[in-house]
Order: structure tokens, then sequence, then C-alpha cells
């Protein structure tokens, strides 16, 4: 289980959009995104929102609307796929842990989402995996019985890990994984995607918080503005940052709380 | 000074109380840190405070009086997480920033270049418009800034920067800001004290 499972190579994408009557304009969403994961890596992917960090996910798993244009080349696995392909793979071996839990389905039980998960995943026993899926992150079996908005952040965001393992990706996208969840769980969630990846899973950890990012990922890339500009080993995020090599990551971490807090000019 | 007397608070008669007898006092020009888990009330405190909620207990009086703005702007501006929620995309930056009533000439230069008042909010960045937002709250020259999440979804070079500003132009005007994050680090940082507040035991999920 080595190797390198997720290639992105210079990824464009723009949309066109219809303003006024029928003027049209291009947005160019990414301009230019470069990612490599390999089996048994947590790689994050850290930028400000609005960088394109989760549309990148989107157009791996070749997900976006019909009005986007792509540019560039995704590899699965060592094979060039086309978004049609990729599509096909979405949730069978490229999973995505999506970000908002928002993606559950508020009209269906929590049991009855998890179990249909275990079900596309292939599992024997769909009631017995979904059940072991949640007890193994702390919930019982009265959850099963609950709908999306009886769940508090920090359930709801279980239940999706829980989700988005069950298939046992080789790539697994995880969307800003822990945004607004308790130290302690944030501790969790970073713990279990790392063990994903010990596993041999290829890990990609959307976020914008370089701190979370540093304790669990081998590389982190730095996106800005659509593209990404560099990329780091985290044990170069270190003192005043003298080892980063990239201007825009060294001001990046010499702006953050505890680190100096520094207005850099001209980056 | 802003100051909550025993504040209590729900969000309807068969929901938990998510504020209990809070009290808390911020003086002119301080800037005071609130951090805690999520669903502990933060955000409800802060909203409390600019007057967007009325307390169902307690009260909240600026400078010893309970602020009772009908023409003029209150006293306490909030700003949020989400300029692009905040701001009507329909409208220019100086659209945005005239509806206040405010003469433009009390713009602060340094958080809103000249050359953005006549774009829309999509055509400048997050972190601009971020600017915009906070410009437009201290345009109406407020004694108090509320200040919930600010810099949670910008990138740290543009946090420092947005905050810099801020403490700048609130040091000059003796305002003083409620600092709300869950970042504890960017809140040592930037406020003279910082409180913690814990979850509401009814209010955990």
């Amino acid at each position: 289980m080595t190797g390198t499972l997720l290639e992105v190579h210079g990824l464009e994408v723009d949309f066109v959009q219809y303003e006024r009557g029928l003027r049209r304009r291009t947005v160019h969403a990414l301009t230019g995104m470069d990612l490599t994961a390999d089996a048994g890596e947590v790689v994050a992917l850290v930028g400000a929102s609005g960088a394109g960090k989760s549309l990148l996910a989107s157009a791996v798993l070749g997900l976006l609307p019909a009005n986007a244009v792509e540019r560039g080349n995704v590899l699965f696995d060592g094979v060039r796929q086309d978004a049609a392909g990729r599509r096909r793979h979405a949730g069978r071996g490229m999973t995505l842990l999506p970000q908002a839990t928002g993606f559950l389905d508020p009209l269906a039980t929590v049991g009855r989402q998890v179990r249909r998960s275990a079900q596309l995943a292939g599992h024997d026993d769909p009631r017995g995996a979904a059940a072991q899926a949640l007890a193994r992150r702390g919930l019982g079996p009265e959850v099963l019985r609950r709908y999306p908005h009886e769940l508090s952040g920090g359930m709801a965001r279980r239940v999706l890990v829980a989700m988005a393992t069950l298939s046992s990706p080789r790539v697994l996208l995880a969307d800003e994984p822990t945004t607004g969840l308790p130290p302690a769980d944030v501790g969790a969630t970073l713990r279990e995607l790392r063990t994903m990846a010990d596993e041999g899973c290829a890990v990609v950890l959307i976020t914008h918080e370089l701190r979370a990012a540093l304790e669990v990922a081998d590389h982190v890339v730095i996106c800005r503005e659509g593209r990404t500009v560099d990329t780091a080993d985290p044990a170069a995020f270190t003192g005043d940052g003298d080892a980063l090599t990239h201007p825009f990551t060294r001001a990046l971490w010499q702006a953050l709380p505890g680190n100096g807090f520094r207005v850099a000019e001209g980056v | 000074m802003l100051q909550a007397e025993g504040v209590w608070f729900r969000y309807a008669r068969d929901r938990p109380w998510v504020l209990t007898g809070d009290d808390l006092g911020i003086e002119a020009g301080e800037v005071l840190g609130l951090c805690g888990p999520s669903g502990g009330g933060k955000s409800t405190l802060g909203r409390v405070l600019a007057g967007h909620l009325r307390p169902d207990r307690g009260r909240v009086t600026v400078d010893g009086a309970v602020p009772r703005p009908r023409r003029a702007p209150h006293p306490v501006q909030l700003v949020l997480q989400q300029p692009e929620r905040a701001i009507d995309p329909r409208w220019t930056v100086r659209q945005a920033l005239a509806a206040t009533g405010a003469e433009l000439d009390g713009l602060d230069e340094r958080l809103v270049h000249r050359d953005w008042l006549d774009r829309y909010p999509h055509e400048i960045s997050g972190g601009e418009l971020q600017r915009v937002n906070l410009a437009r709250a201290l345009l109406v020259r407020p004694r108090y800034l509320v200040a919930d999440e600010i810099s949670a979804s910008l990138d740290a070079v543009t946090q420092a920067r947005i905050w810099t500003l801020l403490l700048e132009h609130c040091r000059e005007a003796g305002i003083g800001v409620l600092a709300i994050s869950h970042d504890r680090p960017l809140l040592e940082t930037v406020a003279g004290r910082v409180l913690d507040r814990s979850p509401v035991p009814d209010a955990a999920g």
C-alpha cells in the first residue's frame, strides 16, 4: 500500500456566469493548483476561505456544476481521469468528508443515513456496521433514531466521519473537519485522520488553521487566491520561520498570534 | 462603561437559558477578550450587548443609561464573521457606507482605500470586504464595538492586518472593544484581559 494515490497538476477552474441579460463573464476560481498525496500521508491544504480549497475537493471528485470549465490533470492511483471518471470513484475509493453538517439529510434519521453509507460501501451487515461505526466514535445506539437537527455540532461531525470512513476510502478529502469543534474533539478528529493515513489511506486535510494542520500533516500545501504557492515541511514551521523558503508561507507563520502577529508588507 | 447586569436570555420560552445572570463590564478604550467553546453563549451575549436581542431579565447600560436609539445609530455596534452576508451584494461599497447616514468624510482611509468605493462586494477580496464592514460600523462613531469572530475565516496575514488597523482606530477614538473568538492565542494578543466562558450545562448538546 504505497505509491502516489492522488496527483493534481495545474488544475484550473473557471465559472461562466450570466450577468444582465445575455452578457456573460468568466470568473477564474482556480488558477493553478498542484497537490500530490501518497498512501500513508496526511497532506494539509491550508489557505483562507475563498482561496479555493473546497472547490479543489469538488473538482477532484468530479462534482463541479455544469457551468464550470476545468483544465489541468488529475490522476487517481496513477491513472489520468476526466471529470466523469472521477465521479465514478467518488464514494468508492475517493471520499469526501464534507464541511457542513448541512450535508446530512434533515428528513432522515441518522441510523438510516449511516446504514445507507454502509450498504453503498458493500458491508454484508449494514445495520451492524453502522452501529459499530458510531460506537467507535462514542455515539450510542440512541443516536441512530435521532434526526440531524437533534445532534450537536460535534456529534454531527462525528456522524459524518463515520459515514465517510465506512467505505474504507483510499483517498479521503476532509474539508474543514474541525471547524467549530471544542479542542478535545479537534484532537480526536485529527488523530482519527492520522490513523487512517497510517493504515494506508491518502488523506487531504483542508483547513484554514495552520497550527492544527501542523500537528498531523506530512506536508503542508499553501494556497492563496486560487493557486497553490508553496509546499512546506511541517518541521520548518518553527521559531521565526527562517527555514520557510516562500515569502507568503513565512508571512503566514509570522502573522500568527503568538509568533509576533506581524503584518508583512508586499506579500 | 458598557455593562451587562444580571442578564438572562433564552431564544424561546420552551428553550433552555443561554445566558444565566451574566455580568460583564467594558471600560471605554479597553479591549476585552471573550473565549469559550461553541454553544457557550458567546455570540448571544454579544448580540444582547449590541441591542440586537433584548434580555429577558437584567439590563445592558452604556455609560450608566439603557441606550434607546430612535433615529441615531446604536452606541454599541456589532461586527460578525461573514461580511458577504452583512453587505447587500447589489450595492457598491460607497452605497453600503452611505446607508449608515454618516458623512463619508469621516471614513478611516487606513481601513478602506478610496478606489474600493465604486466596486461591488464581489469585486474585492474577503479580507477587504471585512475592512469595509468594520469601517461601516466605525463610521457611526460608536462608543463600543462587539467583534464576533471577525477574522475567523481569514488567513493569518489578513487577520493580523485587520486587527492592527482596528486596534489603532479604537485606541485613537477611545472605543471599547469586546473581542469574541474561539482562538485564545489571538485574544491574548489583542486583548488586555480575557474571559473564558464555559458552556451553560443546559445548552450544551
